[in-house]
């Protein structure tokens, strides 16, 4: 059982913080052209979500947008007891060409990430992909980046953050845990 | 939350959430089938021996298929030519092969039990890919994927067998598998091919095809083994064509929507006629891609209960 | 050599003695029985709460020598058989050469001579036809006088109906009965198990009931036609019981045996796919097993056999479907009948000692065993209380394809005495 060390975002600042990411993405691209949303499953695809409306509201254009389970091209299932379950690939456009906003909520040792570019190049050959992340919590094990990042939290490793979605958590929040403590 | 048991030897006895989280998992590979790039990583540095000591093209190109699409590497082993034919014993072969540090094996075989003998010598997973009249497991997963697929559901539906169920290992798997997921299940043909006390499963018996037609859902219809019974379980073709063949006549009399499966390969014209075979009620083709996303879930799943 | 058996109970079918008794054996003969004896030269053995029965004899069991000396020999089997509580025992003809000439006959009872001094009686049982193919019927004069006791073409029927028919007429001329292993070929073929609800489910061909009550009842008709004496081996099916029953309230002269594993297990033994469970003919239902019990104890089955089969451990260690038929029954038998049958009151000790003694005797001519002053010493001695577990790796004989290991059972041999010698278990 982890205690709550800190709330790093409120649900005002969430919708705020949403907002800004949907302005730079727009900002960066000259407009919503060749995008596409990707949102990595389970968290990101939420937040891929709310991307989505905000630059509908600001741009008045509805972006594609799928969702990604990256469980099949994780680097640890060698070691594990029993296969994760799958949670499911759901592309339902062509990535050929097209400028790809990939989304996750937290950006931290970057495998993640490593594995959803190996799966998203699997299904296509996109223009560029380009990372929007709501936390980067520091602690890179691969050379991986965030183009846009919602705030930067250094933590511990021992550390651990959680991202509160309305749709699943009842809230929407970012809250930093404490170290585990031992039993 | 893993399946549980390490290997896969049959349905009799697999609760409902095991056959629900491979059917679940088997959708996601579907959509991997979907992809320009069908291969996915998840078994890679994994070996997979494929050991058919009896004749099958389909069921074993399906399976190598999937262990490729999920990055295994694959052993192809066939017993005719092979140390088996001169003399060498089950375990000796299995060993040998386990010897080459391969960690699953899935294996046909005529001797029901076969697997389970296996099982109980190697160290290695291993996966019934059909043993004697025993038990087909993948072939009824992929069967109730199906169905799930065309229909929505598989609890409260009618499914019915039709052919020569004392020696199917399709039947026993279907009705093992379906009972479990809610199904009504009943079996049709000739009273020579039923085995006895097979109430005792839980099905009804029914002789006559058109006493099915008016309730069921769902018809899978199993291949005639022409060679072996013709003149001992049944006269001869043309007759159990006439009382026991899906035809188009007989489907329209019915005047509902059936749903037609058959596990392959079809004899026109003697169990199923051409043009049900190949018509909107039957889903034979979308059983062949189902097969192979149901093996990737199967492997995926058993692959690291090691 | 003397010895002094002390406060056995004798239970003897012969004289009709329960009591206790003590017995003084000189040098193989029973010197004196009698109360409070005192023999100060002889060896005592305390026997309290131990009973001593005449010798036990099996009348079916398969000594695999010559031919198949891998699975079991005449001096392991014999081994098997004294430490079972047998005193004799009825070797099957199917080894290799068949005894279907008198020089297999002569070779068996010369290796049964020297097997352990001679102390277990070893009846051949010799082929009904040439090499047990079931066309030729076998010199049976010729066997008979070298020493067969009946004839069978055992591990396979007799399946010609004129064959059979002549071999009863035939054999009758020298008392000798015909045992028939009851297998209908055609309707069994490919079984590897009892046809019923459990080898639907595990989808394993099939060996139909019918297949061994039809061959009973052709055969109960010819034997009534020809005046022949036939006994059927390994009676497994409440059907063939049932015709057993109305062919002896006829007053015909038929007989039948059960082994101590159809009396007690069912098909759901197979469920395991174990290899031990395999035999011919097949395990069957609960309903076939309560049959067996009724029909010993109403005296329509009155032999216990064993059907001793021994098989190498490598030949047993494969696919169910490809594994030969057959487990070994001698050590277990006496476990076996007093846990099942005994103790659940089917029948009495007395009557256990009928089924095990005096009935196959009977029913192959053989002398009946007097316990009596002057007689030869043949005892069987049990310890009807003991509890013991069931273990494979202790068998004294050759081969250990049993499914009774590790099963909990009262009632263990404790010795013999025949011809002369003493085998303490």
């Amino acid at each position: 059982m982890r205690k709550l060390k800190a709330q790093i975002i409120d649900e005002a600042g969430f919708e705020r913080t949403i907002t800004r990411l949907a302005h730079e993405i727009l900002e960066k691209n000259k407009g919503a052209g060749n995008l596409v949303i990707v949102g990595i499953r389970t968290r990101g695809e939420f937040i891929a979500r709310r991307i989505t409306r905000k630059i509908e509201e600001v741009e008045g254009v509805t972006l594609p947008i799928g969702s990604l389970d990256i469980t099949l091209y994780r680097d640890d299932l060698l070691g594990k007891l029993e296969q994760p379950q799958l949670k499911g690939t759901d592309i339902i456009f062509d990535l050929n060409d097209k400028d790809i906003i990939l989304i996750d909520d937290v950006l931290y040792t970057g495998r993640t990430i490593r594995a959803a570019l190996d799966e998203l190049i699997d299904l296509g050959r996109p223009k560029s992909i380009q990372l929007a992340v709501l936390i980067d919590r520091g602690h890179r094990q691969l050379p991986i980046r965030a183009d846009y990042v919602g705030k930067n939290v250094p933590t511990s490793s021992s550390e651990s953050i959680r991202v509160h979605v309305k749709e699943v958590d009842g809230e929407d929040a970012v809250l930093l845990m404490h170290p585990e403590l031992p039993n | 939350m893993p399946l549980k048991s390490r290997h896969l030897l049959g349905l009799d006895g697999m609760g409902r959430e095991d056959i629900q989280l491979i059917i679940d998992t088997a959708v996601s590979f579907r959509e991997v089938l979907e992809r320009p790039i069908k291969k996915v990583p998840p078994l890679q540095g994994k070996t997979i021996a494929n050991m058919f000591f009896e004749n099958s093209t389909r069921t074993r190109l399906s399976f190598e298929l999937a262990e490729r699409r999920l990055s295994a590497d694959v052993l192809g082993f066939q017993a005719t030519g092979s140390s088996v034919s001169k003399g060498e014993t089950l375990k000796d072969t299995a060993r040998n092969i386990e010897a080459m540090k391969v960690d699953m094996v899935v294996m046909r075989h005529s001797a029901s039990g076969a697997p389970h003998y296996l099982a109980s010598v190697i160290d290695a997973n291993v996966i019934n890919a059909g043993d004697g009249g025993h038990e087909h497991p993948t072939q009824a997963l992929l069967d109730m994927y199906t169905i799930r697929e065309r229909l929505g559901r598989l609890e409260g539906l009618h499914v019915c067998i039709v052919g020569d169920i004392a020696h199917s290992r399709v039947a026993r798997s279907n009705i093992f598998g379906l009972k479990t997921m809610g199904a009504k299940v009943s079996v049709c043909g000739p009273a020579t091919m039923i085995p006895r006390e097979i109430e005792k499963m839980g099905v009804d018996v029914y002789h006559h095809i058109d006493d099915v037609l008016p309730s069921v859902n769902v018809l899978n219809v199993l291949r005639i083994q022409l060679e072996r019974d013709a003149g001992r379980l049944f006269p001869s073709i043309r007759e159990y064509h006439n009382y026991y063949g899906i035809t188009r006549q007989r489907l329209d009399k019915a005047g509902r929507a059936i749903t037609i499966l058959h596990p392959g390969p079809i004899n026109r014209d003697v169990e199923i006629s051409a043009d049900v075979a190949d018509s909107e009620h039957s889903v034979i083709l979308q059983q062949v891609l189902n097969g192979v996303a149901i093996r990737m879930a199967v492997l995926y799943l058993l692959s690291s209960r090691n | 050599m003397q010895i002094l058996l002390k406060n056995g109970r004798l239970i003897d079918p012969v004289s009709g003695r329960d009591e206790e008794l003590d017995m003084h054996i000189a040098d193989g003969t029973l010197a004196k029985i009698g109360k409070n004896l005192s023999v100060p030269a002889a060896q005592v053995i305390e026997l309290r709460g131990k009973m001593v029965a005449p010798g036990f004899c099996d009348m079916h069991v398969h000594l695999r020598e010559p031919g198949f000396e891998h699975k079991e020999t005449i001096l392991t089997g014999v081994s098997s058989a004294a430490a079972g509580g047998f005193t004799a025992v009825c070797c099957m003809p199917n080894t290799n050469p068949p005894i279907d000439d008198e020089s297999v006959v002569r070779f068996i009872q010369a290796k049964a001579r020297i097997a352990l001094n001679g102390l277990v009686d070893v009846y051949p049982v010799a082929a009904v036809t040439k090499e047990r193919k079931g066309e030729h019927l076998s010199p049976m004069a010729e066997l008979a006088d070298a020493g067969a006791i009946a004839f069978t073409d055992d591990g396979d029927p007799v399946h010609d109906a004129e064959i059979m028919r002549r071999a009863l007429e035939y054999a009758a001329m020298f008392g000798k009965p015909i045992i028939q292993h009851a297998q209908n070929l055609p309707l069994t073929q490919g079984g590897a198990m009892n046809e019923g609800y459990v080898a639907t489910l595990l989808g394993i061909p099939g060996m139909p009931p019918a297949g061994e009550d039809v061959v009973v009842a052709r055969d109960i008709l010819l034997a009534r036609y020809t005046g022949g004496h036939y006994h059927v081996a390994h009676v497994s099916t409440a059907g063939a019981a049932e015709l057993l029953r109305q062919a002896k309230a006829r007053g015909e002269e038929v007989s039948g045996e059960v082994t101590p594993h159809h009396f007690t297990l069912t098909d759901e033994a197979v469920k395991t796919y174990d290899t031990n469970t395999k035999m011919n003919p097949p395990l069957r239902t609960a309903a076939d097993v309560d049959a067996l019990r009724k029909a010993l104890k109403d005296g329509t089955i009155e032999v216990i056999a064993t059907d001793h089969a021994p098989h190498s451990f490598d030949e047993k260690q494969v696919e169910f479907q490809y594994a030969p038929f057959g487990i070994v029954g001698l050590e277990t038998a006496v476990g076996l009948t007093i846990t099942e049958l005994v103790s659940t009151g089917v029948l009495t000790l007395m009557q256990m000692v009928e089924k095990l003694s005096t009935n196959p005797r009977r029913i192959l001519r053989l002398p009946p065993i007097r316990i009596a002053e002057g007689e030869r010493a043949n005892l069987t001695i049990i310890d009807p209380s003991l509890q013991w577990v069931v273990d494979p790796s202790t068998f004294r004989s050759k081969s250990k394809n049993t499914p009774f290991g590790g099963r909990k059972l009262t009632g263990k041999p404790f010795g013999i005495i025949n011809n002369g010698e003493v085998f303490w278990n």
